[in-house]
């Protein structure tokens, strides 16, 4: 008998096993089950009961959806519709009421004719912020823009936009994207244009009181800039606004009017009170987050300031605004304003409402703006100031760039309030997607008790552009998140 | 709906205080300059007011509109639609927004004296109705003690519920809603055992259910709700064009004078008044500052009294209202004209 190993053992294995699979309760869907629903008893039970509302709820609703009827052009049409589909007792959406009249909850009661202003302005918004909200990201940029431009131009189309604007529109979408691609700094002018061209679109009327409008920025530009080079400081801001006021009260009207009169460049005239559905919970709703945000962080620092009379104005400003509701606001704006302002007075209905919700959103603005100005540790303050920086230089190099990106979510956060809040103009008269403009088309005896159709589809929209802003804040935290790198 | 309420006592207020008095014939010379009517509506009503897909409103006040627009401006189509609520209407006629609210506004009291209105007249004699389900067995509203009825909250229908009740010693259980639309939900989901609002509100309500049969409306009406086309107090020019105008429509539908008739009647006509009417002989229409013919366009506009009816709310209609109170005088109605004389 030798003493080898290999005739002292019967076997050696030369080769490692295979690596096995865990066993089966150990891996993929048991266990992801095991560990997250049904951890315990408490968690069994609490996962069961979570199911049976989900059951409860699906098994009521589905039926609705799974009988909806598109086709008919009454509720009793709609009934039969469903009755015929799935037996007499069964239950079923009437989408009708949306094929018929979507119109209407998109658009409100502009002419139909001029479907395709509302809708270029639209495509255009996109392309006005696009250069400032994806300056980082030309694959994002360029999404958005196609969108834009494609869905814009596909639906202005659709609803009839004459050849020759379809024409302008096409160059202008051209133009500007290879603006944005070439020279972004100058698209950036073309950004701040775009508000008094969508004013121009969506009302219409002649062209010249808008251009002497912005004339009226530009001169109170100009007084500033040139009081300012004479060392003026804050009474060169005065100065400026001063003058773009006095423009504004007396040269500009006359001016608009002498050009009209020599060269007439107008659109068909749009009343406010034909503005309704989302077309207007739009057009307040952007213009408030727009303008909104600087008003904020103009009354945040205000409310920072070390200067008494400035600080206690923004105080009562900022204490007052929040300690009222929107709605009386809405009603003070509508009514009350009526009996202030000199008989005659024409003081357009949704402007009255477009300030009311900035002044109201501004100084929630502010709020959260000064929480992330609280934010910041000391330090970066006395940073600013040991590096010789004046005031403003401070707050827009140092200060406001951390404070902001700090206020993310509750910036994002009062945006998506107040487009939501845009349907409290209901209260003054004015047609609202979600309940004015339902319960009017709810008044023509066809579609009356259609209740919830109206709800689910201006409720789904509300749900696009709400989740649409609250990932681009998600997007927006993870572009700048720089100090854990 | 306190910061309301609130609002609406300030409002009152201040037009107590001295809102904008209409000078005699301004309101007309203005609605002539402008070459529109701005009539002050209802932001949709079933049968009173509504749009249709492309915006243009029909109903049953907006035929005043258009009949007023006919008699001053010739053009039954030159009106502007500002549609109002139950909180803006008054405000935006004594701010001159509007020149003529014809929603469905009931006459009262304060109404006229306090908010400084000027009803024209009364298009529509309405009141409050009860609807409740067949299988509640319940056949008279004297029935309903302890019930919970479903009701719109700050109209004059929830005072005279609460009125009513207190009057009858009995009690209820008020379910507050806050639209028509609302309630009609609510009292299909049982939330309560009968809805109140405007017989003519009830009537349609019912008339839209899947299952119209199995509903009834109760017979008592408890309250009195005349709905008539309103203006401001100091023009009263334009106040006597206004009623004339609803005085055309009525005595239109008394003396047979319809849309498809005018024409030929008002050539051939041999009843005094009918003549007066449609300007064949003297002229009226300069008393009130319009021309001769502006009873005749009124009516052409679209029918007379009893057609409007007939079109937008009467039985023909899914709505189905019978004429009741609304008919006219001779046949056992409230609808009287003053005579053209």
């Amino acid at each position: 008998m030798s003493e080898l190993h290999a005739e002292t053992v019967a076997f050696v294995r030369d080769t490692m096993l295979p690596p096995a699979l865990p066993p089966a309760r150990q891996r993929g869907v048991t266990l992801w089950l095991r560990e997250n629903l049904f951890s315990g008893p408490l968690n069994t039970v609490l996962t069961l009961l979570g199911l049976a509302a989900v059951w409860f709820i699906v098994s009521h609703l589905w039926p609705w959806f799974a009988n909806s009827v598109w086709n008919a052009s009454s509720m009793a049409e709609c009934r039969a519709a469903v009755a015929a589909k799935a037996g007499e007792d069964a239950t079923g959406a009437c989408f009708g009421v949306i094929r018929e009249r979507w119109n209407q909850f998109i658009y409100g009661f502009y002419p139909s004719a001029l479907y395709w202003r509302p809708t270029i302005v639209f495509g255009l918004m996109l392309f006005a912020v696009a250069p400032v909200l994806f300056s980082e990201s030309r694959g994002l940029r360029w999404a958005v823009l196609g969108f834009a431009a494609v869905a814009s131009f596909a639906a202005a189309v659709a609803v009839g936009i004459p050849p020759r604007a379809a024409l302008i529109t096409g160059g202008v979408f051209v133009l500007w994207a290879a603006l944005i691609e070439y020279a972004p700094r100058r698209a950036l002018v073309l950004s701040l244009l775009f508000p008094f061209l969508a004013v121009w679109l969506l009302w219409g009327g002649s062209v010249w009181p808008v251009v002497s409008a912005l004339a009226g920025f530009v001169l109170g530009g100009v007084v500033w800039r040139l009081a300012a080079r004479l060392g003026l400081g804050l009474l060169a801001v005065a100065l400026g606004i001063a003058a773009t006021v006095a423009w504004w009260l007396w040269l500009g009207p006359d001016a608009a009017a002498d050009l009209h009169a020599m060269l007439p460049v107008a659109l068909d005239r749009v009343e406010s009170r034909s503005f309704g559905g989302f077309l207007l919970a739009l057009t307040i709703g952007v213009s408030g987050i727009v303008m909104s945000l600087p008003l904020g962080i103009i009354l945040a620092l205000a409310r920072q300031s070390d200067m008494p009379v400035v600080k206690s104005l923004a105080v009562m400003f900022i204490e007052f605004i929040r300690g009222v509701p929107l709605i009386t606001l809405l009603f003070v704006a509508s009514i009350l304003l009526n009996y202030f302002l000199p008989p005659g007075t024409n003081f357009d209905i949704i402007l009255r409402v477009i300030i009311m919700v900035t002044l109201f959103a501004s100084a929630y603005m502010a709020e959260v703006i000064r929480g992330g100005l609280a934010a910041l540790p000391r330090g970066q303050y006395e940073a600013a100031d040991s590096l010789g920086l004046d005031y403003w230089k401070a707050q827009r190099l140092i200060i406001l760039p951390q404070a902001l990106k700090i206020s993310i979510p509750g910036i994002v956060g009062t945006f998506i309030g107040m487009f939501k809040d845009t349907t409290l103009v209901t209260f003054v008269g004015l047609f609202d997607p979600l309940k004015q403009m339902a319960d009017t088309i709810r008044a023509t005896f066809e579609w009356k008790g259609a209740y919830w159709e109206p709800y689910v589809f201006t409720g789904t929209i509300f749900f696009i552009i709400c989740f649409a802003m609250s990932r681009y804040a998600m997007y927006l935290e993870q572009r700048l998140k720089r100090d854990h790198r | 709906m306190r910061q309301i309420v609130f609002l609406a006592t300030a409002a009152a207020a201040a037009l107590a205080a001295g809102g904008a008095m209409a000078a005699e014939g301004e309101t007309l010379a203005q609605v002539k300059a402008r070459g529109v009517l701005n009539c002050g509506v209802n932001t949709g009503l079933v049968g009173f007011a509504a749009p249709d897909a492309n915006g243009n409103w029909s109903g049953f006040d907006i035929a005043i509109c258009k009949a007023v627009a006919a008699a001053v401006l010739g053009d039954a189509s030159k009106v502007k639609y500002v549609p109002t609520t139950g909180q803006t209407r008054f405000t935006a006629l004594s701010s001159g927004e509007v020149d003529v609210l014809a929603r469905n506004s009931t006459w009262t009291f304060q109404r006229d004296t306090d908010l400084k209105l000027d009803f024209a007249g009364v298009n529509y004699y309405d009141g409050q109705g009860f609807m409740v389900r067949k299988d509640l067995g319940v056949s008279s509203a004297k029935e309903l003690d302890g019930a919970t009825i479903c009701i719109q909250t700050g109209t004059s229908t929830e005072l005279n519920l609460a009125d009513w009740f207190r009057a009858n010693n009995m009690t209820y259980q008020p379910v507050n809603i806050d639209s028509n639309a609302e309630g009609e939900q609510q009292y299909m989901a049982g939330a309560c055992d009968a809805y109140t609002t405007d017989a003519s509100g009830l009537a349609a309500t019912r008339a839209a259910f899947a299952d119209p049969d199995n509903h009834i409306i109760l017979p008592e009406i408890i309250s009195k709700e005349p709905l008539g086309p309103a203006v401001r107090h100091g023009d009263n020019n334009w106040g006597d064009i206004v009623r004339w105008v609803l005085y055309a429509l009525i005595s239109g539908e008394e003396y047979g004078v319809t849309s498809a008739n005018i024409e030929e009647l008002s050539k051939s006509s041999t009843n005094p008044d009918v003549q007066r009417m449609l300007g064949a002989t003297d002229d009226y229409g300069a008393m009130l500052g319009l021309d001769k013919e502006w009873a005749k366009r009124a009516i052409a506009a679209s029918g007379n009294y009893g057609e409007i009816f007939a079109a937008n709310i009467g039985e023909q209609t899914p709505i189905g209202l019978a004429r009741g109170l609304n008919a006219l005088w001779t046949q056992g109605g409230l609808m009287y004209a003053m005579p053209f004389r």
